[in-house]
């Protein structure tokens, strides 16, 4: 069992979307502290990018930050080895393609293995492309994840069937970003993804930002994805949204606990 | 490799969000691209609408002078709307409406192409949302009124640096949010497959008729093709059709701004390195650890930090050359095209004609130069007035 599939073990997963750097890197790294103090089972760090295609205002605007305060790919890594010697909980990357293969595709996914991350989502990089990601970051044991959308139909099965780690269930069209309601059938989503493949873990994001939202969710999905809510904290609060982040964090892992 | 590649190039970049749509397209474009009843609707449309064929223009005044080859200039400046532009919106507005489309949108530097795209939507009664870099909303005001005439919503993107990249960020995230009744026209010849090849395959019109235009004028094929290249569909439209005939020499002009040895560059094959953005993978102006450059040039239309993926090809191979002409030797060639032949082209095609100016007297005067003017240079004349530090209002 990789350690992304064991986040999938406590009940419903709770998971926390930040920007790297936004507003700086040791806000960044106590941040993660608290969030896996609260009770977050996975978290996601998105390393800034400067034209993030997939993102709403509000992360548009943490990317823009982050790169401001001097925030690179090598500063996430060394961040990553010292959250690693105390923090146990599973970590992903959030990134865009360029960012890893600007890099050097297999010079990135190593150095974030070795850092201790263990999975990487590029949003930019659909199934059709995924085969020059994937094999990489299996040769390094990271879980490549993939991502459904609600104009998936058709291709969920196929998607599902190669996906690793857990599936990113997109709940709305669109950008990144709150929403006062989601109205995809996310059950139906769900259902097609474990009928192609029962024991895949399903996650939903997008738009997800309250703690009934979340528990409403935690009734078809595995588990439950918060960016822009987190960074909306991070935006409002900068160097003091910390003590924000875990309590907003403990309150969504306690929605997702509701029987 | 996925679907789409020129050599190592091109792909299909995007979110999962849009798979299915350009899946879509490309059905619908492969099922149309051989369709007569689809080919006579457009050329109809190119020709008693657009204006085509454009005129293929010995410029013996500009020939004389420079006192080497000779010079012809292909007109794509004589289009309807002023550009080479409406080729390819054309194009995809019957293809879009062919698959029940009722919406386009667009992404549009200089605004020629979201000029192009609003007449097409009016044209063809339908709706028109064009994102433009709120920059360049300024630099190009008269194309932002003649969109919002035409009956398009022209949306300013502040994101970013508000230019040409992130008014094409700024559609794809549209699309993302509608795509059921809408098309995202995309300008040039870039993008996730399928939207190089289709871009490519409406411009390709314009190397089609220059090579009938000169086997009748002189009975050869020319020695050398110039086109700027910002995307690059001008340039790619004019080169397709000689692309396997190794004696035509192809020549992209990109923009090098203030130089290419400065920040403020846009000159992508000079300048950049292999990367992945905007769905494709090509040449990018970007930095040590992939975030894309804020480029600069004085031409909107070119100010854009990527190249289409066959340019990229092209190349790659050595089949076309690209050098990189600053912001003064196009002003230098908008001055001198407009006083030799009376002829004002963009800023945009000025690059290529700034390039022919060095090329033409190296040449022998049995050599013949074709330079694609892209566009007509009406935009442009308070910037470059001002440019010049002169002062006047539109």
């Amino acid at each position: 069992m990789s350690r992304i599939t064991d986040a999938f073990s406590h009940g419903k997963a709770f998971i926390p979307f930040l920007t790297c750097g936004d507003p700086d890197l040791e806000t960044t790294e106590a941040a993660v502290r608290a969030m896996a103090a609260a009770g977050a089972d996975l978290i996601e760090l998105g390393i800034p990018f400067s034209d993030p295609t997939a993102e709403g205002p509000v992360i548009q605007a943490a990317n823009q930050r982050a790169l401001a305060s001097g925030t690179t790919t090598d500063k996430i890594f060394e961040m990553v080895r010292r959250l690693r010697k105390d923090v146990t909980t599973p970590m992903v990357f959030m990134t865009y393609a360029n960012v890893v293969f600007s890099y050097g595709t297999e010079r990135f996914v190593s150095t974030a293995a070795e850092a201790g991350m263990d999975g990487l989502i590029l949003p930019d990089v659909p199934y059709e492309e995924k085969g020059e990601f994937a094999p990489v970051c299996r040769k390094y044991g990271l879980d490549f994840i993939s991502l459904i959308a609600p104009t998936s139909e058709g291709r969920i099965a196929m998607i599902a069937r190669e996906a690793e780690g857990f599936l990113y269930c997109v709940s709305s069209l669109g950008v990144t970003g709150v929403r006062g309601e989601i109205t995809t059938d996310v059950g139906r989503m769900v259902r097609l993804a474990k009928e192609a493949n029962p024991d895949l873990p399903c996650a939903v994001g997008f738009g997800v930002s309250t703690p009934d939202q979340a528990a409403a969710l935690a009734h078809t999905a595995d588990g439950v994805i918060v960016g822009s809510a987190i960074v909306t904290l991070a935006q409002q609060y900068g160097r003091e949204a910390v003590p924000h982040i875990r309590d907003y964090v403990a309150d969504m892992k306690a929605a997702l606990s509701r029987p | 490799m996925s679907k789409g590649r020129f050599g190592i190039h091109g792909g299909q970049y995007i979110p999962e969000t849009l798979m299915n749509a350009v899946n879509e397209l490309e059905e619908a474009y492969n099922h149309y691209k051989d369709d007569p009843e689809f080919q006579a609707e457009l050329t109809e449309l190119l020709n008693e609408y657009a204006g085509r064929p454009s005129r293929l223009y010995y410029a013996r005044r500009m020939t004389e002078d420079l006192g080497g080859a000779k010079i012809y200039l292909k007109r794509e400046d004589l289009n309807h709307t002023g550009a080479h532009k409406i080729n390819n919106v054309l194009g995809q507005a019957l293809l879009a409406r062919k698959m029940g489309k009722t919406r386009l949108i667009a992404e549009t530097g200089a605004g020629q192409h979201g000029v192009a795209t609003a007449t097409a939507a009016a044209l063809f009664g339908m709706e028109c949302v064009v994102f433009m870099g709120e920059e360049d909303t300024r630099r190009q005001a008269l194309n932002v009124y003649k969109m919002r005439l035409l009956g398009a919503t022209v949306v300013p993107v502040t994101s970013g640096t508000a230019t040409l990249k992130d008014a094409c960020s700024a559609a794809f995230r549209e699309w993302t949010t509608r795509i059921a009744d809408t098309h995202y026209c995309l300008g040039s010849v870039m993008g996730p497959h399928p939207f190089p090849t289709i871009v490519r395959d409406f411009q390709a019109v314009i190397s089609r008729e220059i090579k009938a235009q000169m086997l009748e004028k002189e009975g050869r094929l020319p020695d050398a093709v110039l086109a700027c290249v910002g995307g690059g569909s001008n340039a790619i439209g004019a080169f397709y059709h000689f692309i396997d005939d190794p004696s035509v020499r192809l020549i992209g002009c990109e923009a090098a701004g203030r130089g290419v040895d400065t920040p403020d560059t846009a000159a992508t094959i000079a300048t950049g390195k292999l990367g992945i953005f905007h769905g494709m993978k090509s040449y990018f102006c970007q930095d040590e650890f992939g975030q894309i450059a804020p480029v600069y040039s004085i031409s909107a239309g070119l100010d854009y930090p990527g190249i289409g993926p066959e340019h990229a090809m092209l190349h790659d191979t050595g089949r076309a050359e690209y050098v990189a002409v600053t912001d003064e030797e196009a002003v230098n060639a908008f001055e001198y095209l407009s006083r030799t032949e009376g002829i004002i082209p963009a800023i945009e095609s000025a690059h290529a004609v700034a390039h022919a100016v060095k090329l033409a007297p190296a040449m022998g005067k049995d050599k013949i130069i074709v330079i694609n003017i892209s566009g007509r240079g009406d935009k442009d004349c308070a910037a470059i007035a001002r440019y010049r530090g002169e002062e006047i209002s539109e």
